[in-house]
C-alpha cells in the first residue's frame, strides 16, 4: 500500500486515491487533422517505463483534485509531487536499475 | 421547502430515539445521529481576498485557509475540503437552516465568482464520542486518529468501511467534561450510506460496549 502525498491534503493512504495513467501527454491542437495510427497513438500508446515514472492521480476520496506524482516503477519510492501545469521535476529519468 | 412533517432522517427508521432513553453507562463509544443539518458547499478562490474579507464580516470567523482544518463558532461551523472548497455546516437541527444559510453566502458574496451549493439533504451526521471513538473508527479509515495526529477542529475526507465520509473532531478529550467522555466525532455520510454506515459502526464497535444517545 502506498502513503502518496496529496499536494493538498498531506500523506494519505493509497485507498482514497484513483490512477490516472502516464502524465505530460496533451491532447493534440487539432484533432479533425490526425489519421487513425496517430489518434490511437494519443489514445492508447503508453510508455511502459522502468524506473522513473510520471503519473498522474486523484484523490478520489479526498479533495477530489487531479495531481502528478514521480515514481519509481521498481521500488515504488515516491520522488516527488507537483501540481498539474507545473514542470516537470528535475529528476534522473528512465535510469538503469 | 420541506414541509416538516415529510422530513425523516436518514436513520429515522431505526428508532434510535427509543434506543436512545437508556443512560450510557460505562459504554466505551456514544452514538447518535445528527440529522438535518444545513449544510453549503462553497467554491471560492482564497486569493480573492475582498470576497473572503466579506466572509469574514458576515460569519464573524475567516475560512480555515490550513488543510484539513475547520473554524467556526456556535451558530457555524466551516470545514476544509480543498483548496478552493469548504462546507459551512449549521449544526443545530433548525428546518430551513440549509437555504438560509446559502443566501446569507449569496448575498455575501453577490458580483465575486464562486459557487454555492446546497447539500445539506443528501446528508447526514453520525456523532461518535467516548473515550474508544478514536479506536473504533481506526478500524475503518486510513486516517491517523492518534490525539497528537488528529486534534481538535481537525476535518478530513476519508473513507470508513468503504463509505465515502467527511470526519470533523468537534471536541478532543481535553474539551470532555468530568467524567471522561471523550474525543467527539461527527461523521458525515451520503443518506444512501447511513444505515450501512450505522450497522458497521454498532458491529465494529461492541468490544467496547455502544451506548445510543439521544
Amino acid at each position: 500500500m502506498l502513503l502518496i502525498p496529496c499536494p493538498y491534503c498531506g500523506p494519505r493512504s493509497e485507498e482514497e486515491f484513483s490512477y490516472g495513467n502516464e502524465a505530460h501527454i496533451p491532447r493534440p491542437k487539432q484533432p479533425d487533422k490526425l489519421d487513425d495510427a496517430e489518434w490511437a497513438e494519443y489514445v492508447f500508446m503508453r510508455s511502459n517505463t522502468k524506473g522513473v515514472f510520471l503519473e498522474r492521480w486523484m484523490h478520489a476520496q479526498g479533495c477530489r483534485r487531479w495531481f502528478n506524482v514521480a515514481r519509481d516503477t521498481v521500488s515504488y519510492e515516491i520522488l516527488a509531487v507537483y501540481e498539474i501545469g507545473a514542470p516537470r521535476p528535475e529528476l534522473e529519468l528512465r535510469r538503469d536499475v | 421547502m420541506v414541509e416538516a412533517y415529510l422530513r425523516q432522517s436518514a436513520l429515522a427508521h431505526l428508532g434510535l430515539e427509543g434506543r436512545g432513553a437508556g443512560a450510557r453507562g460505562a459504554a466505551g463509544v456514544a452514538m447518535s445521529e445528527r440529522p438535518h443539518r444545513g449544510i453549503v458547499n462553497l467554491r471560492l478562490d482564497p486569493g480573492n481576498a475582498e470576497a473572503m474579507a466579506a466572509l469574514k464580516a458576515a460569519f464573524g470567523f475567516a475560512l480555515p485557509a490550513a488543510a484539513n482544518t475547520s473554524a467556526g463558532n456556535t451558530d457555524t461551523i466551516a470545514l476544509w475540503l480543498g483548496p478552493d472548497e469548504w462546507w459551512l455546516v449549521v449544526p443545530g437541527p433548525e428546518p430551513e437552516a440549509g437555504p438560509a444559510l446559502a443566501e446569507k453566502l449569496r448575498a455575501a458574496l453577490s458580483g465575486h465568482f464562486a459557487a454555492v451549493t446546497e447539500v445539506g439533504e443528501s446528508r447526514t451526521c453520525i456523532r461518535v464520542a467516548g473515550p474508544r471513538a478514536r479506536a473504533l473508527l481506526q478500524k475503518g479509515c486510513p486516517l491517523d486518529f492518534h490525539p497528537r495526529a488528529f486534534v481538535a477542529g481537525a476535518c478530513a475526507q476519508s473513507i470508513l468501511a468503504k463509505a465515502a465520509v467527511t470526519f470533523h473532531l468537534f471536541a478532543d478529550e481535553s474539551a470532555a467534561q468530568a467524567g471522561a467522555e471523550g474525543p467527539v466525532f461527527d461523521v458525515y455520510v451520503a443518506r444512501s450510506f447511513a444505515e450501512y454506515l450505522w450497522a458497521w459502526l454498532e458491529d465494529a464497535g461492541a468490544e467496547y460496549d455502544v451506548a445510543v444517545v439521544a
